[in-house]
This record gives C-alpha cells, sequence and structure tokens, in this order.
C-alpha cells in the first residue's frame, strides 16, 4: 500500500485513468439526461481522492521520468489549490448547466483532463514536461470555452481563446527550443548549472518562453483575449478560467525562473517588474469603464495576477511565499465572486450587467453581505484576507529594495478599489429592481465558505501561511 | 559553402515570423490562422532537429515528435471549434469576429 501511496505522479494517475473511465461509463450509459450530473458527481469524488492521495504520499521530495517531473512541498500546495479551484467550478456548474441543458458527460471529463495538465504543468522540471502539460490543459480548456455550442458567443469565445492560445504555445515552443539549442538541455537543474550568466540565445529564448507564459497568466500586454473569453464562456466555465488555470501557470512561471533561470535573474526580474506593473495599471484603470461583471471580474483577475507577480519580481524566498498567499485568496475570492455572478437569475433567465445588482440588499441582505464582503477583499481592505495576500508580496518587494514596485502597486491598489466599491455603493445605495431567484444550494454553499474564509482568515491564518512558507523554501532561493 | 546551424536557424527564424506576420495579418479566413500556427510549430521543429544533430543530443529531437503530435492535436480542436463557429454566424472570415468589443 505504501508503495502505490509514495509514487510521486498517483494523482495525476488517477485522474487521467478516472477521466476515461468516466468517458466510457458516459458513452455506455442509456439515460444521457442523468449521465451529466452523474460524472459531474463522479468527477468531484475523483478530484477528491486524487487529493487524499497526494496527501498521504510519505515523501515530501520526488522525481520520476530522469527528474522532468518532480513533486515537492511547493508542488503539493499548487496542486491541492488546483483541486480546489476544479472542484469549486464543477460545484458551481450544475444549476446553470441544468438549465441551458448543457451538462452533458463530456464536461466533466474535459475539466479532469485539463486538470491533469495544470498538476503536469505545476510538477514540470523539464521543457518537455512543461509543454506536454501546458498543452493537454490548453486542449481542454479550447472545448469547454466554446462548450456552449449553440451560442455565437461561446463558440466566439472558443475561437478567440484558440487562436491566441496556439499563438502563445507557439511563442513558447520557440523559445524552449532556442534554450535546449544553446543550454544544451531540456532539464532545468542542467539549464541552471550551463547558465551562469545572461548569454545571448539564451536571453531571447527566455523572453520567447515568457511571452508564452504571459499569455496563459493572462499578464499586460499579452492579456487582450481575456475580457472577450470571459464574457463569452458560459459562466461556469469562466469560473474554472478565473481559478485554477492562472494558479497553474503562476506555479510554472516561479518554478521555470527560478529553477532553471537564476543565473540570468537582473535579466527576468526587469521584464517581470514590467508586465507587474503594466498588469496592476491596466487591470485597475480599464476595469472602470465596465458594465458587465464578468469582464469586470477579466480586467479584476489581470490586476490580481499583476499583483502577485510582484511577489515574483522580489525574487527572495518571502517573493514566493507572497505569490502562493496571494494565488490561494485569490482562488477563493474568484470561486465566491463567481458564485455571486452565477446567483445573478431572473425568472427570464441570467443577468450579468453590475447595474441588475441595485438594491440587492433590500431583496438579499445575505448575498449582498456575501459580494460586498469579497468585493472589499478584492479591494484590499484591512483586514480581509485579500489585504493580506497584498501585504505579503509587498513587503517582499520592499525587503528586495524595490521601493518603486511597492508604490506602484499600493497605488494600484487604491484606483481598484473605486470599480469594486462602486459594486457595493449599486447593492446597497440604489433603489431595488425585481429580486432574483431562490439561490441553488451548491452556489450558496461556495458563497457561504468564501465569504466565511475572506472574513476570518485574521483569525486564524497560520495554516495557510506556514503551509506558503514551506512551500518556498523547498524552491531554494 | 559548408551549410552549418546558423542557416538552419535563420531559415527556422524566418519561417516563424511568416507564421506571425500570417496570423496578424491575414484580415479573410480562419482557415490562414491555421496554416499559420502550422508553419510557427514547424519552424520550431527545425530549429530542435537542428540543434539535435549539432549538439549530437537525441532529446532535441525526442521533443520535435512530441510537438508533431501535439500539432496534430491542435489542429482537430482548432478545425472542431472552427466548424462550431461557423454553424452559428454562418462566415469564418476574420473581420466578422467581432461580437465582444476588444
Amino acid at each position: 500500500m505504501t508503495d502505490v501511496l509514495s509514487y510521486a505522479a498517483l494523482p495525476e494517475v488517477i485522474l487521467a485513468l478516472g477521466a476515461m473511465a468516466l468517458l466510457m461509463q458516459g458513452a455506455f450509459q442509456q439515460d444521457q439526461e442523468e449521465a451529466g450530473p452523474m460524472a459531474a458527481w463522479l468527477a468531484i469524488g475523483l478530484l477528491l481522492v486524487a487529493g487524499v492521495a497526494m496527501l498521504l504520499n510519505p515523501h515530501h521530495a520526488a522525481g520520476l521520468f530522469d527528474d522532468a517531473f518532480v513533486i515537492d512541498r511547493f508542488t503539493r500546495f499548487m496542486k491541492l489549490l488546483v483541486l480546489i479551484g476544479a472542484a469549486g467550478a464543477l460545484l458551481l456548474s450544475f444549476q446553470s448547466f441544468g438549465e441551458l441543458r448543457l451538462m452533458k458527460f463530456e464536461y466533466p471529463v474535459l475539466v479532469l483532463l485539463a486538470t491533469v495538465g495544470m498538476m503536469m504543468m505545476i510538477s514540470a522540471n523539464d521543457l518537455i514536461a512543461l509543454y506536454i502539460g501546458l498543452e493537454l490543459q490548453s486542449l481542454a480548456l479550447y472545448v469547454v470555452a466554446a462548450f456552449r455550442r449553440d451560442a455565437v458567443r461561446s463558440s466566439e469565445a472558443g475561437l478567440k481563446y484558440f487562436v491566441l492560445g496556439a499563438l502563445s504555445s507557439g511563442m513558447l515552443l520557440y523559445g524552449a527550443s532556442l534554450i535546449y539549442g544553446f543550454a544544451g538541455s531540456t532539464s532545468f537543474p542542467v539549464i541552471a548549472g550551463v547558465v551562469k550568466e545572461a548569454n545571448i540565445g539564451v536571453t531571447v529564448g527566455l523572453v520567447f518562453l515568457m511571452v508564452g507564459l504571459a499569455f496563459k497568466i493572462s499578464a499586460v500586454p499579452f492579456h487582450m483575449w481575456t475580457p472577450d473569453v470571459y464574457e463569452g464562456a458560459p459562466t461556469p466555465v469562466t469560473a474554472l478560467f478565473a481559478a485554477a488555470p492562472k494558479v497553474a501557470a503562476m506555479a510554472l512561471m516561479v518554478r521555470t525562473l527560478t529553477v532553471a533561470f537564476p543565473g540570468t535573474a537582473p535579466a527576468w526580474q526587469q521584464i517581470v517588474v514590467f508586465i507587474s506593473i503594466a498588469s496592476m495599471l491596466l487591470g485597475s484603470f480599464a476595469a472602470i469603464g465596465q458594465s458587465n461583471f464578468k469582464r469586470l471580474m477579466a480586467y479584476s483577475s489581470i490586476g490580481h495576477v499583476g499583483f502577485a507577480l510582484v511577489g515574483l519580481a522580489a525574487n527572495n524566498s518571502e517573493g514566493a511565499q507572497g505569490v502562493l498567499i496571494y494565488m490561494a485568496i485569490y482562488l477563493v475570492m474568484t470561486l465566491g465572486t463567481f458564485a455571486c455572478i452565477l446567483a445573478m437569475r431572473r425568472s427570464d433567465g441570467p443577468v450579468e450587467d453590475i447595474e441588475e445588482l441595485s438594491g440587492l440588499a433590500e431583496n438579499n441582505l445575505g448575498m449582498a453581505f456575501a459580494l460586498g464582503m469579497l468585493m472589499f477583499s478584492m479591494a484590499g481592505i484591512p483586514p480581509l484576507a485579500g489585504f493580506w495576500g497584498k501585504f505579503y508580496v509587498i513587503a517582499a518587494a520592499v525587503k528586495a529594495n524595490m521601493f518603486p514596485l511597492a508604490v506602484v502597486a499600493v497605488l494600484a491598489s487604491v484606483v481598484s478599489a473605486f470599480y469594486y466599491l462602486r459594486i457595493v455603493i449599486i447593492m446597497f445605495v440604489r433603489e431595488p429592481k425585481e429580486k432574483f431567484r431562490q439561490i441553488d444550494g451548491k452556489v450558496g454553499t461556495i458563497m457561504a465558505l468564501a465569504t466565511i474564509f475572506v472574513l476570518f482568515f485574521i483569525v486564524y491564518p497560520s495554516p495557510l501561511v506556514d503551509a506558503a512558507a514551506q512551500a518556498a523554501r523547498s524552491l531554494r532561493l | 559553402m559548408e551549410i552549418g546551424l546558423a542557416h538552419y536557424l535563420v531559415v527556422a527564424a524566418c519561417i516563424f515570423t511568416i507564421g506571425i506576420f500570417g496570423i496578424f495579418l491575414n484580415r479573410k479566413n480562419v482557415i490562414i490562422i491555421l496554416m499559420s500556427v502550422e508553419l510557427m510549430l514547424l519552424a520550431v521543429n527545425i530549429n530542435l532537429v537542428a540543434f539535435s544533430s549539432f549538439l549530437g543530443d537525441l532529446v532535441g529531437q525526442v521533443f520535435a515528435l512530441f510537438v508533431l503530435t501535439v500539432a496534430a492535436a491542435e489542429a482537430a480542436i482548432g478545425l472542431a471549434i472552427v466548424v462550431v463557429y461557423f454553424r452559428n454566424r454562418g462566415s469564418i472570415a476574420v473581420d466578422d469576429i467581432n461580437m465582444m468589443k476588444g
């Protein structure tokens, strides 16, 4: 038993085999109406089993396939976040997909395959493993973006995501080929041993690689797909896009830059500082004029990625810890907010405009309170969880003597508070509109759990903070 | 004249650039974008095989095989999405992909 449990890739194997089994089960099931919800519950169960299998692994660090695939505390932390994100997004999908008659069994299967890809990205310690993980994730996500195939918007979102995603993988791959050529290996530790200082071939390759990764985390200037894809894709799919792949791509970026290229740190730190500042500023200013809640969340997520990159730019252990804490808090806030968006539905269908929230406090105080707290937390108002995420990354930047970056981060946070607070004002001050329909139990549960997390994070922060500190140490910065 | 590594790299860089320009400058048809993506991946394969032969290291060729496999899957999914889009919109002209601004 312990032999099986100590196999490093056990969670991935469980999910991959489980996805194939679900596909067979769905294809042979007689009652296709029942097949979808059942496959979704089974998929959530599989994600749970994979998470437990990962936590029961007695080894804290191990490598497979000639160290192309590694596990350590960092991968464990990030994979747990990805599993929570995927399971949360699946839970959010029942009610909305049920009404649209979209809950087909292929959806949970695709989400599981994307999750395998994300976990592979997190564990990748080699350029080939990096590419395979990234593509496994992306190919499944292109399909789910276009999942509502009778709607023009959804298929347009899928098409845009596909074209820009393929372009970014091409760039990433070109960079990988240059790095392989000039460093002589695809393995991260070997590259780190060879590349002691910046040389032109490796630097050009690294820039291409970072362009590809910046696309995946939707950092400025490679963010242009995000608002359209977020708006066009079905809302539960958008919740998945905003939560899990961002975490995985951020983990991949942190590991690639810190493990494979510590020798050229000054070169890539400049790039990270630039995209971080640009993302924070665009995320705060461009969101001000938005009226669609999903589009607003797209700009909000661009801004949040910018904040997380502040920690990576610092390139020290505190910075890595800050990135981990930030991504964990971001994941919870995002799932909670999308639960609120999914709860915005009237008798004639779901609504997405921010104005539709007006007077929510009189109609449904509980939901207005939950969304209000989540918005305060995203704006970074103490003592809510979002404030501490920003606190850790900015403290790391200050420790690395990057004062301009820290100042810009604080200013961007102030500007972004404007549009978050606008939502709160609309909910609590305006005249009430027609009531929303009864909130689905699963959606309400996620909303409540996320609100409890952001409210009470300050009371008992040590599990998350300590786990992040240990995970950051395993990167040996 | 001896044909060395640099020649292969220049050819690959040219093909890669043509691929990128094919995506951004083309205003007609999404199929051309799919072809341009394929061109970019092939340029990468030339790079990988040239480096592999120059370094005397097989990993580059293994990488190229992985890229070929993934490129096939990517083309299949891309065409499937284009078909779904065409059914909804009745057109696959790049200028028509504008339901959402941005």
